[in-house]
């Protein structure tokens, strides 16, 4: 199939080999670190690395279930998972799972390749979201503004994929240029201040302003004006998605691994104990995963975002009782002259690390073999072989940890009258409460001040009362003086 | 209006220092007042929403009335500056001698029936204290005001420099610790009122602009020659 493609797209195959979607790898220009799931621990299922049999099936690629996959074969490129219009293709794990997988991929029908193939176009909503909709295992679990309900969303749930309205294809804003996509989350354009750029699209960057302008909002009238003057300080995310998980599909906020590898009658199961806003039921337990909590209509987490992700990475070390460790922490200051206040999804995860070198482990979760923990239920024997298989030291000893990882927000953009009232940030107990060292008008003020003004005008009112009375009764007197 | 032949007839009849009933306040002058007070309340009372107090009045709607009313109030101000210097009613409000036996007359006299002290006439419309107070309304607690608040409102042309965290930190301050010394004004001035002959005494004459009060023969006279000012007698 690939090679019919690339019989007439001579370049594309080159062109996508330079994708993020191809290499899953990320070499940070400015903090040295290498990502990409290729190498990145995550907050859910902890790692691609080692499991691609199972996590490869959202490489656009055929194949990848070891270290010997060939990045250099454009034959091995999978064009139809992104191209085919019918949303008949799917893909399936690249290496078989152990029996405790085997129920996963059951009543599928098989492909019709005559359709597909007579089928391409550009991608839709549903090809990019066949990935993008289900990161972290399943629907809406990873991101919070990226589901299955943005298929065909409502104008209420997205102003700009509206299927009845605008009806935005994920590249219409994520632009391309030689199967390169715009908006990377390793290096995220936090501030535009470029705006709408020369006449013409800007074809490198997904960003609000590169349509909106960077002074969006009518300048005709004065809270227009005012808006306008928070674009410096505010991301347009942060008004303009007042909540998230708010299309019927939950997103996941906890997850606990400590509790996995509970067995009933010697096998794993399910409970579904959550009912999410469309009806489904969604696991609260699973024996591979462990223990699940979800939200709906979630208000995201906010703060400085200088657009830099700091990632711990498996070589990175840390101090399990300095408090949860920040998978990808960030960087950002009211101050810094670069940082915006944007919403984010946190997910919080106990997760297990190496107890003896203070790192994250990659884990052997997938894999029709003994060692693998979809399958034995057994964290030592999955830790060792995952840190062995990629020669990373391992003291042995594993415990569980917190971790948080954040989700810049970005989509489920509301219509302009649901944007958030200036009072929901504005106010005592609103949703900027936890962000301090500056002085954010309506939420805050100065106590003893506020105490000094209080005195004086209480003072004041008292005193005036106080002299009002006595010269009330010192005429009473005086007219009965004269009486 | 008087007429001339009832004019010359009192001229002859009555002293030195009798009292008549004249028009203190112009008509700009009470434009200038009332629309001042209608300002600063509404100034106050939004303010005091956006600091937080209260949330009778949502926040944009607020800021929106806040600023508006501010920028009137400025010019209001610019106008009346002007007023003050081209006509001379500047010196009013320069400071006089007397102003312990005005309070004097406040804390005790007031409450026997003193008279006060302070004999109010054409240059002299304000007693002692009263200079003192509106030459600090004006010198302070104003300029604290509107210098602050422009600077409040020009946020968005220095929000962008390293400082400007602690900027508006400092501006916020100034700007709240003034509203509070002008709520504090407002509620003295407005208790002030009604210290006249009647509770409401003043506030009718900071109405209808005439006040009784007593003429020297050298301003009766210019008066009747000029009549710059006009009396109800």
């Amino acid at each position: 199939m690939t090679k019919a493609c690339l019989s007439c797209h001579t370049e594309a195959g080159r062109h996508f080999k330079q994708s993020i979607h191809w290499t899953w790898e990320y070499d940070n220009p400015v903090t040295g670190q290498k990502l990409g799931k290729k190498h990145l621990i995550n907050t859910f299922c902890t790692n691609a690395r080692g499991n691609e049999g199972m996590c490869a099936q959202c490489h656009a690629g055929y194949g990848w279930k070891d270290e010997n996959f060939d990045f250099d074969d454009e034959n091995n490129i999978d064009c139809l998972v992104c191209h085919d219009r019918t949303g008949t293709y799917y893909r399936v794990p690249n290496s078989m799972g152990n029996k405790a997988c085997a129920v996963m991929f059951q009543d599928r029908e098989p492909i019709q390749w005559a359709k597909v193939a007579q089928n391409i176009g550009k991608p839709g909503r549903e090809n990019c979201g066949s990935c993008h909709f289900y990161g972290g295992g399943g629907d809406g679990v990873k991101h919070g503004d990226l589901d299955s309900s943005l298929k065909f969303p409502d104008r209420h749930l997205d102003v700009h994929m509206d299927a009845e309205g605008l009806n935005f294809a994920c590249t219409t804003c994520h632009v391309t240029k030689q199967h390169l996509w715009a908006g990377s989350r390793y290096n995220v354009m936090a501030r535009d201040t470029e705006g709408l750029g020369l006449p013409g699209e800007r074809r490198d960057v997904a960003t609000c302003e590169s349509c909106h302008s960077a002074s969006p909002h009518a300048n005709t009238e004065l809270a227009g004006i005012k808006l306008n003057g928070h674009v410096d300080k505010i991301a347009c995310q942060t008004c303009h998605i007042p909540s998230i998980a708010r299309g019927g599909v939950a997103t996941m906020v906890d997850w606990d691994w400590r509790s996995a590898g509970k067995t009933k009658n010697g096998e794993g199961y399910k409970e579904k104990n959550y009912t999410q806003g469309n009806g489904a039921h969604r696991a609260t337990y699973k024996s591979i995963k462990g223990d699940f909590t979800y939200a709906e209509d979630l208000i995201p987490h906010y703060d400085w975002f200088d657009g830099q992700m700091l990632y711990t990475t498996i070589d990175s070390r840390f101090q399990p009782s300095d408090g949860p460790v920040e998978i990808n922490g960030f960087k950002g200051a009211y101050d810094d002259g670069n940082s915006r206040i944007w919403p984010f999804k946190r997910m919080h995860t106990i997760q297990p690390y190496d107890k003896g070198n203070n790192t994250m482990v990659y884990m052997h979760l997938w894999g029709d073999d003994e060692d693998a923990y979809w399958g034995n239920y057994d964290f030592a024997r999955a830790i060792r072989v995952g840190m062995e298989q990629h020669n990373i030291p391992y003291s042995g000893r594993y415990d569980f940890v917190e971790t948080y990882s954040f989700w810049p927000i970005t989509h489920m953009v509301a219509p302009s009258e649901e944007a958030l009232d200036c009072v929901e940030c504005h106010s005592r107990d609103g949703r900027l409460d936890q962000l301090e060292g500056f002085y954010l008008p309506g939420r805050d003020s100065f106590r003893w001040l506020d105490i000094l003004g209080y005195l004086a005008l209480g003072g004041a009112l008292l005193g005036v009362l106080a002299h009002g009375l006595l010269r009330k009764l010192f005429a009473d007197k005086h007219r009965q003086g004269e009486a | 209006m008087s007429r001339p032949t009832h004019n010359s007839k009192s001229a002859t009849v009555r002293q030195k220092g009798e009292k008549h009933y004249v028009m203190l306040y112009t008509r700009y002058e009470r434009f200038w007042h009332w629309s001042q007070a209608l300002l600063i309340f509404t100034l106050f009372y939004t303010g005091l929403g956006l600091h937080g107090l209260h949330d009778w009045l949502d926040f944009r709607t607020a800021v929106t009335v806040h600023s508006y009313a501010a920028l009137a109030l400025i010019v209001l101000w610019m106008f009346t500056t002007f007023w003050n210097f081209t006509t001379g009613q500047w010196r009013q409000y320069l400071f006089k001698e007397g102003v312990m036996k005005v309070i004097r007359f406040y804390a005790y006299g007031i409450l026997v029936g003193e008279p006060h002290p302070y004999k109010k006439g054409l240059q002299r419309k304000q007693n002692a204290l009263q200079s003192l107070a509106y030459m600090s309304f004006m010198l302070l607690i104003g300029p604290a005001l509107w210098s602050s608040g422009i600077v409040y409102l020009l946020y968005d042309v220095w929000s962008g420099y390293r400082w400007s965290g602690q900027g508006l930190t400092l501006i916020a301050f100034i700007h709240t610790a003034a509203a509070y010394l002008m709520g504090t004004f407002v509620i003295i001035h407005v208790y002030m009122t009604t210290t006249g002959k009647t509770p409401t005494h003043y506030i009718k004459t900071m109405i209808t602009g005439y006040d009784s009060i007593e003429l020297t023969e050298a301003e009766k006279a210019y008066i009747e020659e000029t009549h710059s000012v006009s009396i109800r007698d």
